[in-house]
């Protein structure tokens, strides 16, 4: 599991599943469907990462596709790293 | 109307059609029973805004209990439209009932709710100051979440939009939240001192949406229109013969000090398109049959559905009575 994954593992855990545990949550499970998140968790999902990872996130890429399951999230933080580094 | 836009055509309300005479003189008999027998209440009071549901409201409980003994109480702050004291100053008129004007924003004031929320507000935008406005508004949700963005206007009339933290965000509800908390808070002095119950006022759509705040306009002793759709609610202000103003009045949250409707802040659809959508799903009633009658697309009907269900989800702790251990 990267670091990324792990990070994000502990945040889902402690502010989505209120110290349950999501090292058993899928990687491509909807955390919308799952009932994890909703409008207002996606504010603070973004919040954390642009504040964990040091990333400025724009409206256009808050959607289900960067951020709705443990899988799309790590592939979005990962590219946003990339083409920082590029 | 956000990611809907635009709807192919008028939504057709008939299956929300009821005899109006017939409900009023029901909700009449259940409200006086209600009332003083099991409340044990001997009148009704309630928060007046000019709107369509407290003046329905207001004159069910008039048909249950009597003029003489239903009080409407006027609560303007600093942030309302003037329109709403005029008009609900109207509604009392046009039903013969009391009303008592409780300003409540130096309650408001005192309690830091302005300056708490220009706090919270100015984490996303600094220069934000006392003579500013602002309003939440739900993004398109084009992309698949509609989340909210703050919206401000300077005082030389510059207006932006603005993504905020989750911290900022809660900050500004909560902080808004006051308003109602207040309001309630006085209904219930008066209620208490007159030995009357509290009407609550509202609809269907926001009832099972979630639309009101928790102890605060989702708090009263009967809520006599909670089961009927919004489009029910205008249809018994046209039996009513209300005034025509309210009638044609859109409906507001009338909360921030930008003008600001409904289904900016909340619904993803105006509220014709949310009643057949709604009724749809609860009678079972396909996907293809809600888009002919909602004037929608079997894709945007689902659209609508699902936010309904997200919603229900999201504020089902709203109508949790407190856990007793």
């Amino acid at each position: 599991m990267s670091a990324v994954e792990s990070d994000l593992r502990a945040f889902i855990a402690e502010n989505f599943m209120y110290g349950g545990d999501a090292a058993a949550l899928p990687t491509d499970r909807s955390l919308i469907d799952e009932g994890l998140i909703d409008s207002t968790g996606v504010l603070e999902l973004v919040s954390f990462l642009e504040e964990k990872f040091g990333l400025v996130i724009g409206d256009e890429e808050i959607v289900p596709a960067n951020l709705d399951s443990i899988a799309a999230i790590v592939a979005f933080v990962d590219g946003k790293h990339a083409r920082v580094a590029a | 109307m956000n990611a809907l836009a635009p709807a192919a055509r008028s939504p057709d309300l008939s299956l929300l059609a009821l005899d109006e005479a017939a409900e009023i003189a029901r909700l009449a008999a259940t409200i006086r029973t209600g009332v003083t027998q099991t409340l044990k209440r001997r009148g009704a009071v309630l928060g007046l805004s000019g709107g369509i549901d407290s003046t329905v409201t207001a004159a069910l409980c008039v048909a249950a209990l009597g003029a003489n003994r239903v009080v409407g109480v006027l609560m303007p702050e600093c942030d309302s439209d003037p329109d709403s004291l005029r008009l609900g100053r109207a509604a009392a008129e046009a039903l013969g009932i009391e009303t008592v004007l409780e300003d409540i924003g130096p309650a408001l004031d005192a309690a830091g709710c302005y300056q708490r929320r220009d706090a919270f507000i100015r984490a996303t935008v600094p220069d934000y100051g006392p003579d500013w406005k602002c309003k939440i508004v739900l993004g398109d949700g084009a992309g698949g979440f509609a989340i909210s963005y703050l919206v401000v206007e300077s005082p030389t009339g510059e207006r932006s939009q603005h993504r905020m933290s989750a911290d900022a965000y809660r900050g500004i509800i909560a902080a808004a939240n006051m308003k109602q908390r207040t309001r309630k808070q006085l209904e219930y002095f008066h209620a208490d001192r007159l030995g009357y119950a509290v009407a609550g006022t509202p609809n269907r759509l926001e009832y099972d949406q979630g639309f009101f705040v928790k102890n605060g306009d989702g708090a009263a002793d009967f809520k006599p229109i909670a089961h009927l759709y919004k489009t029910q609610v205008y249809a018994l202000a046209q039996h009513f013969d209300l005034p025509a103003e309210i009638r044609s009045r859109p409906p507001t949250t009338d909360t921030w000090s930008l003008p600001q409707s409904q289904e900016e802040f909340y619904f993803s659809a105006p509220y014709q398109v949310m009643d057949v959508c709604l009724f749809a799903l609860e009678n079972g009633l396909t996907a293809a049959i809600a888009a002919e009658r909602a004037g929608l697309t079997e894709e945007q009907v689902e659209t609508v559905w699902r936010d309904i269900a997200a919603k229900r989800k999201a504020t089902r702790y709203l109508h949790e009575a407190p856990l007793l251990f």
